[in-house]
């Protein structure tokens, strides 16, 4: 029953990370089936380990897989190592922080990584489009090459069809594993439909370009149009017949010269494709699933790591975002709600002793005006007018917590049920911020917190 | 109100959830709503608490004075299958196909027909009628992929008609843009007030427009109480710390001297967030579109919490006939 009193049986709730940090103290009231500690997930650990290559942050949309990268990136540079961070589609001033503003698919050294023995930062966006001309040009010759780059399906093809990007991100990821110009690659997945797409998108792009209706596709071309035609029984014909009905002529006579075209590369594409997911495998690979303390992002995160266990694929933990903490802890939220109660009745009581203008002065409802589109709330200067007893002050200060409280109560309750489904997988926790994150300092913060989340309980 | 009510927006700001309170909100006073889910993650039926959807229309939920709120999702594979069967009659020839990764190839590979057939689809029921003539559901609303992709997604049509430059795939896809481009169509962008989703909102939105798709609401989820303001926080760090410890003592507190730093530090974050918050809404209200707003749910999203959302979006006028705010058109 002393479930949860300390840091290090939370697996990392965030400790010493100013006023987020703190320890939880709710005891479970069904007993102590979970008193066992989560393990903790070191990452500065991991990032000093010369034996591992390539971190690979993975998880579902909006929970700071980019910035996780990116501060781990940062990190790891300020600790000696040699980074690049491969990034598939940051937002624009995430990328900004680190000096990638353009687009060129080419490696730039990051400016500012500082300390002491420091090594070098390198960042890139991912270009889709160009990762696929390049291995165009470079495995076929020029004529070949140009045939391919004009043909209208390759560019539609090549811009983006579902799982391009994912194929591409693979790709890269492999290029730059075999440059060994750096000593650790930390990779953000492509925000995916689902966690399938990545690890799936070598092998589906295997098993297409080796399937049987891509050789049917190509027969006819291969063997210069009628000729090719005998070799294919009814049953085919009537296929390609119905296909060509169904997509227009133009089309079908676009795909099957745009893949005859790439047959030379096929073999290529399939082996590298190959290599790379043996690389994702290799104990030189770690995986990091981000998740915040949500519901369906921990739905997908307990299904990514079981995902990667049933590929054989090395999972190092799990990287919680944004959980919230307080240092308050031991004020509940039902005894801060009753106090702040307590307060505004002798508020009024007070009403007309103390002099005060309007009740609500420094206290505003929940989304003053939600009808109102998006008007920005009513000035400071507006609020400047009314004195604010110290009464509503700390009434409203008991009801801020109290917020706080319920939310640190709701996190904890998810992350129980990730625990519950996953509980050998490591869990670092990190402090939400206030705001986001513009800069290389900013970077830095979140990876003090990814490392301070992991830290054992007195650490601080 | 359009009658095609498409619901993107980034990564986790919920628009799952928007789609879903908005069928339940624009189901009331008797009408039928069909949501649709196209990314295959059974997002919707885990929301409304049922099993995995199939690829049937089915009831889902039944909303206050009587409507009724069908989901669907679309499976491009059984969708293409679908359209073989109607415009050749195939019948087993389609698992032959199917068997020769025929199917696999023009759903996964082949670029854009996979989202032709989702839209498509979608399209289809919103133009269904009944033998009466009258429209087979009231609105049709889309939980469509994220921001960053919804104008790709939405105009791959055009791009289709393109390629496929004759045959049923052209004009399906032709037809599909006619709705997609119409006033029936409104396509709405959730986020959050914070900068990376806004930021995304108002590159979505230049996207669409200059896709012409029609552009509807944005949706601002997840809104949070703001419970104490900067003037506030400002009193409290300036002096009066030693009061509010009095103050917390008298309120039945204990120990409150090792509290008062804590709260007054929860507070001045709570301040820097309202303050943000506030830079996002003029940004948003820059962008000089209608808009909703969603409150946070303390309790996460269950079917109360839909009824809550959805509430709250009638509230606003959504569903409100074609008076009020009407968005889109």
């Amino acid at each position: 029953m002393t479930a949860r009193t300390k840091a290090g049986a939370d697996g990392g709730t965030p400790t010493g990370a100013g006023a987020d940090g703190g320890t939880r103290t709710k005891a479970r009231a069904d007993g102590g089936t979970r008193t066992e500690a989560v393990p903790a997930l070191d990452t500065d650990a991991l990032i000093d380990d010369p034996d591992i290559r390539i971190i690979v942050c993975c998880g579902s949309g909006g929970v700071g897989k980019t910035t996780t990268a990116a501060a781990l990136g940062v990190r790891a540079a300020e600790r000696g190592r040699k980074v690049v961070v491969l990034t598939i589609d940051p937002a624009r001033r995430l990328a900004q922080s680190m000096g990638i503003d353009s687009l060129d698919n080419v490696p730039r050294r990051v400016k500012g990584i500082e300390g002491e023995g420091a090594g070098e930062l390198h960042a890139m966006m991912l270009d889709m489009k160009r990762t696929f001309d390049e291995i165009v040009e470079a495995h076929a010759d020029a004529e070949r090459a140009r045939a391919i780059l004009e043909n209208p399906f390759y560019q539609s093809l090549s811009a983006g069809f579902a799982g391009t990007q994912e194929y591409m991100a693979m790709e890269k990821l492999g290029q730059l594993r075999a440059r060994e110009e750096w000593d650790l690659i930390v990779v953000d997945t492509p925000p995916s439909r689902s966690a399938l797409d990545f690890l799936d998108a070598p092998k589906r792009l295997g098993s297409f370009l080796d399937g049987r209706f891509i050789k049917l596709l190509m027969a006819p071309a291969k063997m210069g149009g009628r000729a090719g035609m005998k070799f294919l029984n009814v049953g085919m014909s009537m296929m390609t017949g119905t296909l060509g009905k169904l997509l227009g002529g133009q089309f079908l006579r676009d795909v099957q010269t745009f893949v005859a075209a790439m047959d030379t590369m096929f073999g290529g594409f399939r082996t590298r494709a190959d290599a790379t997911y043996k690389l994702l495998q290799a104990p030189g690979t770690a995986f990091l699933v981000v998740a915040t303390p949500e519901r369906d992002a921990l739905r997908e995160a307990a299904y990514f790591v079981e995902r990667l266990a049933a590929e054989d694929m090395p999972l190092a933990g799990l990287v919680l975002n944004r959980v919230h903490g307080s240092e308050a802890a031991r004020l509940s939220a039902e005894q801060a709600l009753a106090a702040a109660e307590s307060l505004g009745a002798e508020n009024l009581e007070n009403d007309g002793i103390v002099d005060q203008a309007a009740g609500k002065a420094g206290l505003r409802e929940p989304a003053d005006s939600p009808a109102a589109g998006h008007a920005p709330a009513p000035s400071e200067a507006e609020a400047d007018r009314r004195p604010v007893t110290t009464e509503e002050l700390t009434a409203g200060l008991l009801r801020l917590h109290a917020e706080r409280m319920q939310m640190v109560a709701r996190e904890q309750d998810t992350r129980d049920s990730f625990t519950a489904l996953h509980p050998e997988v490591p869990v670092t926790a990190v402090a939400a911020l206030p705001g986001d994150v513009h800069d290389l300092s900013g970077l830095r913060a979140v990876g003090d917190r990814l490392a301070t989340g992991s830290a054992p309980a007195g650490a601080v | 109100m359009s009658r095609f009510q498409v619901v993107s927006g980034k990564g986790g700001t919920g628009k799952t959830t928007v789609a879903a309170a908005l069928a339940l909100a624009l189901a009331t006073e008797g009408r039928r709503t069909l949501i649709v889910e196209v990314e295959g993650r059974q997002g919707i039926a885990q929301l409304f608490g049922a099993d995995s959807l199939p690829y049937e229309e089915r009831r889902i939920a039944v909303a206050p004075g009587g409507g009724e709120v069908y989901a669907l999702a679309i499976d491009a594979e059984l969708a293409l299958l679908d359209y073989l069967q109607m415009f050749y009659k195939l019948g087993g020839a389609g698992r032959a196909l199917k068997k020769l990764g025929a199917i696999d190839f023009a759903t996964t590979i082949a670029p854009g027909v996979r989202d032709v057939l989702l839209t498509g689809k979608a399209c289809e029921a919103v133009r269904r009628k009944d033998r009466q003539n009258r429209f087979v559901y009231d609105y049709v609303i889309m939980d469509a992929p994220p921001t960053g992709r919804i104008t790709r997604f939405l105009n791959v049509n055009d791009e289709v008609a393109g390629l496929a430059r004759i045959g049923p795939i052209h004009n399906q896809a032709q037809a599909v843009m006619r709705v997609l481009k119409s006033p029936e169509t409104a396509v709405h962008l959730v986020t959050l007030l914070e900068e990376m989703p806004v930021q995304e909102t108002a590159d979505g939105i230049a996207e669409l427009r200059a896709a012409e798709l029609p552009v509807g609401r944005v949706i601002v989820n997840m809104v949070r109480p703001q419970l104490l303001d900067g003037d506030a926080l400002r009193t409290a760090s300036g002096g009066r710390r030693k009061e509010i410890a009095k103050t917390l003592t008298r309120a039945g507190v204990t120990g409150s001297a090792a509290l008062v730093r804590p709260l007054v530090e929860q507070a001045a974050e709570h301040a820097q967030r309202v303050a943000l918050e506030r830079e996002q809404r003029t940004v948003l209200a820059g962008l000089g579109l209608p808009g909703y707003e969603l409150p946070l749910l303390g309790e996460g999203v269950d079917r109360a919490g839909l009824d809550e959302l959805a509430a709250a979006l009638r509230e606003q006028g959504a569903g409100q006939g074609e008076s009020g705010r009407g968005a889109g058109s």
